[in-house]
C-alpha cells in the first residue's frame, strides 16, 4: 500500500516530467528576427520617398529628398532651440497623459463598479471616443485661450475617455472565476477590487496604456499647431511655423521627428505591455 | 455540517428550473462525503451554496465550521502571483503579519510537496501541480471544511491517481471534512467515507452508499471496483428514466 514516501516520490516524478521541455532561441537571433523586417520597412519608405521625388511631379524647393531632409535634421539636432523645444512638447505630453491617464482609470473604474454609472456613462465615453482630434484645440482655446492650460485640456479630453473606456472593458473581461475564488478566500469589495480585479485587469490597461499615448500624441500635434503659446514653442508649433513660411525641407525634418518619438515611446510601452503579459502567461509559445 | 430541505430555483415563472429540492445530507466533522450525479443534479450549485457564493431558495443550511475553502476544477490560482504568494493571500486577507504568512505557506506548499515550486507562476506549473497549490491555498484558509467541485476531472489519469492518494493522507492526517463532487463514480468510492447520490431536474438524495473498505485504499481493487459497479448501476436507470 502506498506510503507517505511512494506518494512523494511518485508526484515529484510527475512534476519533474511535466515540466522538462521548454528551451529558449539566443537572444541574438531572436534580437535580430524583430530587426530587419523593421530595416527593410525604414529602406523600402526612403526608397519611395526618392522615387516620388525624382518623379519630379513636384518642384524640387517644395518636396525636398531624403538626402537634404536628413542633413538638415542633423543640423536641427545640433540646434540647442530644437531641444528646447523638444522638451517642451515632452513635458506636455508628460503632463498630459499622466493627467489623461489618472482620470480615465478613476472614471473606468467607478463606471465598471458602480451600476448607475455604468448606464450613465458607458456610451457617453464610446462617443467622446468618437470625436475628431481637430475639435479639442478650438474647445480649449475658447475656453482657456492660447495658453498652455488650454494645451493640457486638450490633451486630457482627447486621451482620457478612451483610457476611460478601456479600463471598463479591462474591468469587465476578468474571469468570474478569478473573482469567485477572490470571494471564497476571503475577499469583500474593496479587498477584492484591490487584490482581484485590479491585478486581474493590469494587462488589459497596460495595453490602455499604450494605446492612450496613441492618442495623447495625436491630440498634442493638433493643439501644438492650433495654438502657439508665445515664449514655449514646441514642435508642432515649429511645425506649422515651417509650413507657413515655406521652409518645407524643416518642416519635412520635423514631421520625422515627430514620426520618430511617437514610434520609440510607443515601443517602450509595447515592451512594458510584454513583460506584463509574460509575467501573467498570456503570451503564447509562439509568440 | 448540515443542510435540510435544501431547495434552489433559477429563474422564476414558467422559466423558472428547480436545480435542487427538498435536499437533506449531513456530514459529520472529519468525514469525507463523495456527491456523485448525472448533468444538472445541481452538484455544483449545491457547493456553491455551502460556499455563501450563491442562496439558498428555501431550506436550511446550518455548518459550524469555522472557514469553508472551495476548490474549483480549473484550479483558479492568481496569474499574477507566484505559488508562495497565491498561498499567502488567504493570509494576508486575514490581516497575518508578513513574516508569519511567508513561513505559513512555505510549510503549506512543503505539505502538498511544492517547495521547489515556490517561486514559479500558475502558468510554469502542470494541471495536478496548479491543484495542490489550490489545495495549499485552502489550508492557508485554516478550512475546517473542504469543499471540491470535480477538482481533479482535467487531470490524466496518473496524476489524477497521484493526487487521490496526496489527498487521502492529507485528509487523514489532518482534521477537516470533505464534500467531494464529481461525476466519476470510481474517484468517489476511492476517496469517500459515504458517497451521496443524486437524481437530475431536479437534483434529490436518490441514494446514499457507505463506503466500508481500509484504508488506504486504492482504485483498482476489487472491493472499490464491486461497490462503483452497484452504483454506476444505479446512476445508470436514473439517466435513463430521463430518456422517456
Amino acid at each position: 500500500m502506498a506510503t507517505e514516501a511512494d506518494v512523494e516520490a511518485r508526484l515529484t516524478g510527475l512534476d519533474a516530467l511535466a515540466l522538462a521541455e521548454r528551451t529558449q532561441p539566443p537572444r541574438t537571433r531572436t534580437l535580430w528576427r524583430a530587426t530587419w523586417p523593421k530595416l527593410v520597412a525604414v529602406a523600402l519608405v526612403l526608397l519611395v520617398w526618392q522615387a516620388a521625388v525624382w518623379s519630379h511631379h513636384w518642384s524640387s524647393y517644395v518636396f525636398y529628398g531624403p538626402g537634404p531632409t536628413l542633413s538638415y535634421l542633423k543640423h536641427l539636432l545640433a540646434t540647442a532651440s530644437f531641444w528646447d523645444s523638444l522638451g517642451v512638447t515632452a513635458r506636455r505630453a508628460l503632463e498630459g497623459f499622466l493627467l489623461a491617464m489618472a482620470i480615465g482609470f478613476v472614471v473606468g473604474a467607478a463606471t465598471a463598479r458602480i451600476a448607475v454609472l455604468r448606464s450613465a456613462l458607458a456610451s457617453l465615453l464610446t462617443g467622446l471616443q468618437s470625436m475628431p482630434t481637430i475639435v479639442w484645440p478650438l474647445f480649449g482655446a475658447m475656453l482657456l485661450g492660447l495658453s498652455n492650460g488650454a494645451i493640457l485640456l486638450v490633451v486630457v479630453l482627447g486621451t482620457s475617455p478612451f483610457v476611460a473606456r478601456a479600463v471598463l472593458a479591462g474591468f469587465d473581461q476578468v474571469p468570474p472565476i478569478l473573482i469567485r475564488a477572490g470571494k471564497v478566500i476571503g475577499a469583500r469589495r474593496l479587498s477584492l477590487v484591490r487584490h482581484v480585479i485590479l491585478p486581474a485587469a493590469f494587462p488589459s490597461v497596460m495595453t490602455a496604456l499604450q494605446q492612450g499615448w496613441a492618442f495623447t500624441w495625436r491630440t498634442l500635434m493638433t493643439a501644438e499647431v492650433l495654438i502657439p503659446v508665445a515664449g514655449s514653442i514646441g514642435i508642432g508649433t515649429k511645425l506649422d511655423n515651417a509650413y507657413s513660411q515655406q521652409f518645407f525641407q524643416v518642416m519635412m525634418a520635423y514631421m520625422i521627428v515627430i514620426l520618430i518619438v511617437g514610434i520609440f515611446v510607443d515601443a517602450l510601452f509595447a515592451r512594458a505591455d510584454r513583460a506584463v503579459r509574460a509575467r501573467w502567461g498570456l503570451l503564447s509559445q509562439a509568440s | 455540517m448540515s443542510i435540510g430541505a435544501l431547495t434552489k430555483v433559477f429563474g422564476q415563472g414558467p422559466a423558472a428550473v428547480v436545480a435542487l429540492e427538498g435536499l437533506n445530507i449531513e456530514v459529520r466533522a472529519g468525514e469525507f462525503v463523495c456527491v456523485i450525479g448525472a448533468s444538472g443534479s445541481g452538484k455544483s450549485t449545491l457547493l456553491h451554496i455551502l460556499a455563501r457564493l450563491d442562496e439558498a431558495t428555501a431550506g436550511e443550511v446550518r455548518i459550524e465550521s469555522r472557514h469553508v475553502a472551495l476548490i474549483f476544477q480549473e484550479a483558479a490560482l492568481f496569474p499574477w502571483l507566484t505559488a508562495q504568494k497565491n498561498v499567502e493571500l488567504p493570509l494576508r486577507l486575514r490581516g497575518v503579519e508578513k513574516e508569519e504568512r511567508r513561513r505559513r505557506a512555505r510549510e503549506l506548499l512543503e505539505l502538498v510537496q511544492l517547495s521547489d515550486a515556490a517561486g514559479r507562476r500558475p502558468h510554469q506549473l502542470s494541471g495536478g501541480m496548479k491543484q495542490r497549490v489550490a489545495l495549499a491555498r485552502a489550508f492557508a484558509q485554516d478550512a475546517d471544511l473542504l469543499l471540491m467541485d470535480e477538482p481533479f476531472g482535467a487531470l490524466d489519469a496518473m496524476t489524477r491517481d497521484a493526487l487521490h492518494q496526496e489527498l487521502e493522507l492529507l485528509w487523514r492526517k489532518g482534521e477537516f471534512s470533505v464534500v467531494f463532487v464529481t461525476h466519476n463514480v470510481r474517484e468517489a468510492v476511492r476517496l469517500g467515507d459515504r458517497v451521496v447520490l443524486l437524481t437530475s431536474r431536479p437534483g434529490r438524495v436518490a441514494q446514499v452508499f457507505d463506503v466500508d473498505i481500509d484504508r488506504p485504499r486504492r482504485h483498482n481493487t476489487p472491493e472499490v471496483g464491486e461497490l462503483s459497479r452497484s452504483i454506476t448501476d444505479c446512476l445508470l436507470e436514473e439517466v435513463r428514466a430521463h430518456g422517456h
